[in-house]
């Protein structure tokens, strides 16, 4: 069961994408983003990526590090498996937070 | 029961599942790597024998998180497996691998694979890993919850495999001659309800590890440091380097007095003349010059798989992700750049893992930039000639930080060329970077010296059937025509490569080559390393004696032994790049944007370096 959190913001659903190691959580939604229109890559080729390598409804998220500059991309653990990937796919992942 | 014809037994699984151990396990020495036709994408396949003496073909597919292909080398392995490919039909059985340690994404891949209705056999390969983890998976369960029958192998030690090819041959009886029709591209609603089935199947058959894994975590919160990750990824590749140099040393002593006993051997042996010229000067010497290097290659190849099989190029390509991204290029590209400094040719080939076209291009092209190994002895000739063997602050040497400085000009070269390939050719966002971080592990001696064997034998191969030829002709070059009787000056002048090299010398004047470097250049075309075979022949039938690098010391300026080096930093002098580059990019003019950018380049960078160094006073 969920504890309250001390930070505020932590008790509404984040967002991957802006996240921080440490941050922990629960997938409540895997979005279609925006198209990007960017070498063919539309929303739902992200969102079926993303599916692919485990981010689904209901996958445990743990954010385990960020990388060398701006903090992207970033490691996470979804599931029990380190994937690592970068923030703008991130974006799409929402999460509802779970005490450590 | 016998059977008329060898069933086939396709390998399928995640990357770093350890399927490639599976099939080095089930095949033993008896394999076979080629190309897929029409594609560069590597095809192994091997024989395993059954105790019953029964055989089987296995086929080892590139790994894929699904059958919805992203990246030729995936559809290599969709294609395989639903029989699409021209030269190849579907497989008997499916294998699938699983890491027994890791199985939420592989059991997707398993439902995925089983719509194509093909026979299947799910592996918990790694089991031991699993056990040690206290991982409990109800084999049975997993079994009847799959639909499949489901063993356990660990592959590095042979363990589980008779039990494997035998349930692999009973399904190969069962079904038979149904093409594969189930699958179709699945739809993100169709990935999350096996994603469901998936967890429920992991919830009945497996229970989570009561004692995990806790070495990944600790050595990642070191080695992802945003500091001391980077600094210790640095840190890496100055030690690759610097080993590169000291470690082989010894080695190149041995090969290179070899080859010089083996030289006054022929020569006392054979009669004078041109024969021993030939013989001596042409092809020992030069085949000499060329196989004193394999020490430094085989040092370089060893850390770069020792990287790979430890789990570590994944968290190089993540710390490095932002600063490739900078330039244009993919996280992924960190790889094959990495691997084109042992040579641009598999460096190339490996490009195939990034799944967008025009990432792909950008680091094909920028690719060859990257130091390769055959550009080592050209470096250490010249620098050996010229640059004084004296330390810095007492610890580094001048020569390896000469050395260093070549590699890090062309890094940052790459980077700039990526980023303008990006302005120029196309504009916009790359690819996705998504990958798994696999769960370190101890290299495995066995898989890391089989591909060493593999690269080294490529190498000396290489040296056999391309260089040796050309060494012979760069010398009849050299020999031919002989000068006139009371001439003056060295018999080469005379010769055709003289000639050649003299009538050339005007377009390289500026960038202060003399006509014997220009001479040099010209077999160097073929592959970079034989300048210095050429560079041999033309100075030793010059008629000087003593070592290449004395002659070189006495005969080159500094200004034109630092421009010699800018000029084969960016020299597209590699014909075997270029024509891999073609094969990859199915046409002629990416390999002619690449020849006449990089020339280019290399004509600049001489110039610049030759006439500063003069400025300086560096004669």
């Amino acid at each position: 069961m969920p504890k309250a959190d001390p930070d505020p913001e932590r008790a509404d659903p984040f967002i991957l994408g802006e996240a921080h190691p440490g941050d922990l959580g629960v997938i409540i939604k895997v979005r279609t983003g925006d198209d990007r229109h960017r070498d063919g890559l539309t929303a739902a080729e992200i969102e079926l990526r993303l599916l692919e390598f485990g981010f689904v409804e209901g996958a445990r998220v743990e954010v385990l590090h960020e990388g060398p500059i701006g903090g992207d991309p970033i490691a996470v653990r979804v599931d029990g498996i380190r994937i690592a990937l970068r923030r703008a796919e991130a974006m799409n992942v929402v999460l509802a937070p779970e005490a450590a | 029961m016998t059977s008329s014809r060898i069933d086939t037994v396709a390998l399928v699984g995640n990357p770093n599942c350890g399927k490639t151990a599976l099939f080095n396990a089930l095949t033993g020495g008896r394999q076979k790597v080629a190309n897929y036709a029409g594609v560069t994408v590597e095809r192994k396949e091997g024989i395993a024998t059954l105790p019953s003496g029964r055989r089987l073909r296995i086929l080892d597919l590139p790994g894929t998180y699904s059958l919805r292909a992203r990246s030729p080398d995936e559809a290599i392995t969709r294609d395989a497996v639903l029989g699409r490919l021209a030269d190849e039909p579907a497989p008997d059985v499916i294998v699938c691998v699983a890491d027994a340690t890791n199985l939420g994404l592989v059991l997707r891949l398993a439902l995925e694979l089983k719509t194509t209705g093909l026979p299947m056999v799910f592996v918990l390969n790694m089991i031991d890993i699993a056990e040690r983890q206290g991982i409990d998976i109800d084999v049975e369960a997993l079994s009847r919850e799959l639909g499949a029958p489901v063993t356990a192998t660990v592959a590095t030690r042979k363990r589980g495999l008779e039990t494997l090819l035998e349930l692999a041959a009973s399904q190969a009886e069962g079904m038979r001659a149904s093409p594969p029709s189930g699958w179709r591209e699945p739809s993100a609603t169709e990935v999350r309800a096996a994603h469901r089935q998936a967890r429920e199947l992991m919830r009945a058959a497996v229970r989570p590890p009561s004692r995990p894994d806790t070495l990944t975590g600790r050595l990642d919160s070191v080695l992802l440091h945003p500091v001391g990750g980077v600094a210790i990824l640095l840190g890496l590749l100055f030690l690759m380097f610097q080993a590169v140099f000291t470690w082989a040393a010894p080695a190149q002593d041995l090969i290179e007095a070899g080859f010089a006993a083996l030289g006054v051997g022929a020569a006392a042996v054979l009669p004078d003349g041109w024969m021993t010229g030939l013989v001596v000067d042409g092809l020992i010497a030069g085949v000499g010059s060329v196989l004193v290097f394999l020490p430094q290659i085989v040092i370089l190849f060893l850390f770069i798989l020792l990287l790979e099989d430890s789990g570590y190029m994944a968290r190089a390509a993540f710390l490095m992700d932002r600063i490739m991204g900078g330039a244009g290029l993919h996280g992924r590209a960190f790889i094959p750049l990495l691997s084109s400094f042992a040579c641009a040719v598999p460096g190339i080939m490996s490009t195939r893992v990034i799944d967008s076209r025009k990432d792909r291009l950008t680091t094909i092209l920028t690719a060859p930039l990257m130091t390769c190994s055959a550009r080592i002895p050209v470096y250490t000739l010249i620098i050996s000639a010229l640059i004084p063997n004296r330390t810095v602050g007492g610890v580094l040497s001048l020569q390896g930080l000469v050395m260093f400085s070549l590699y890090a000009a062309a890094i940052l070269s790459a980077l700039l060329v990526a980023f303008l390939i990006r302005k120029v050719f196309w504009r916009g966002g790359s690819e996705l970077f998504m990958m798994q971080l696999p769960d370190y592990k101890r290299p495995e001696p066995g898989n890391v010296l089989r591909n060493l064997a593999q690269k080294a034998w490529a190498f000396i191969s290489r040296a056999g059937r391309i260089i040796l030829p050309l060494m012979v002709l760069v010398w009849a070059l050299s020999s031919w025509p002989a000068p006139p009787v009371g001439a003056q000056g060295p018999a080469i002048a005379y010769s055709a490569a003289g000639r050649l090299g003299h009538w050339l010398e005007p377009i390289f004047a500026p960038i202060g080559f003399s006509w014997e470097m220009v001479v040099a250049l010209i077999p160097g075309m073929a592959a970079r390393e034989v300048a210095v075979a050429a560079l041999g022949a033309i100075y030793a039938v010059g008629g000087e004696e003593g070592a290449l690098a004395g002659i070189l010391s006495r005969q080159w300026t500094l200004a034109s032994g630092l421009a010699f080096l800018a000029w084969y930093v960016f020299a597209p002098q590699c014909i075997a790049t270029l024509a891999v580059v073609r094969r990859e990019t199915g046409g002629w003019l990416w390999p002619a944007v690449m020849f006449g950018y990089m020339l280019g380049l290399a004509y600049a960078a001489a110039f610049l370096v030759f006439q500063a160094s003069r400025a300086l006073g560096f004669v």
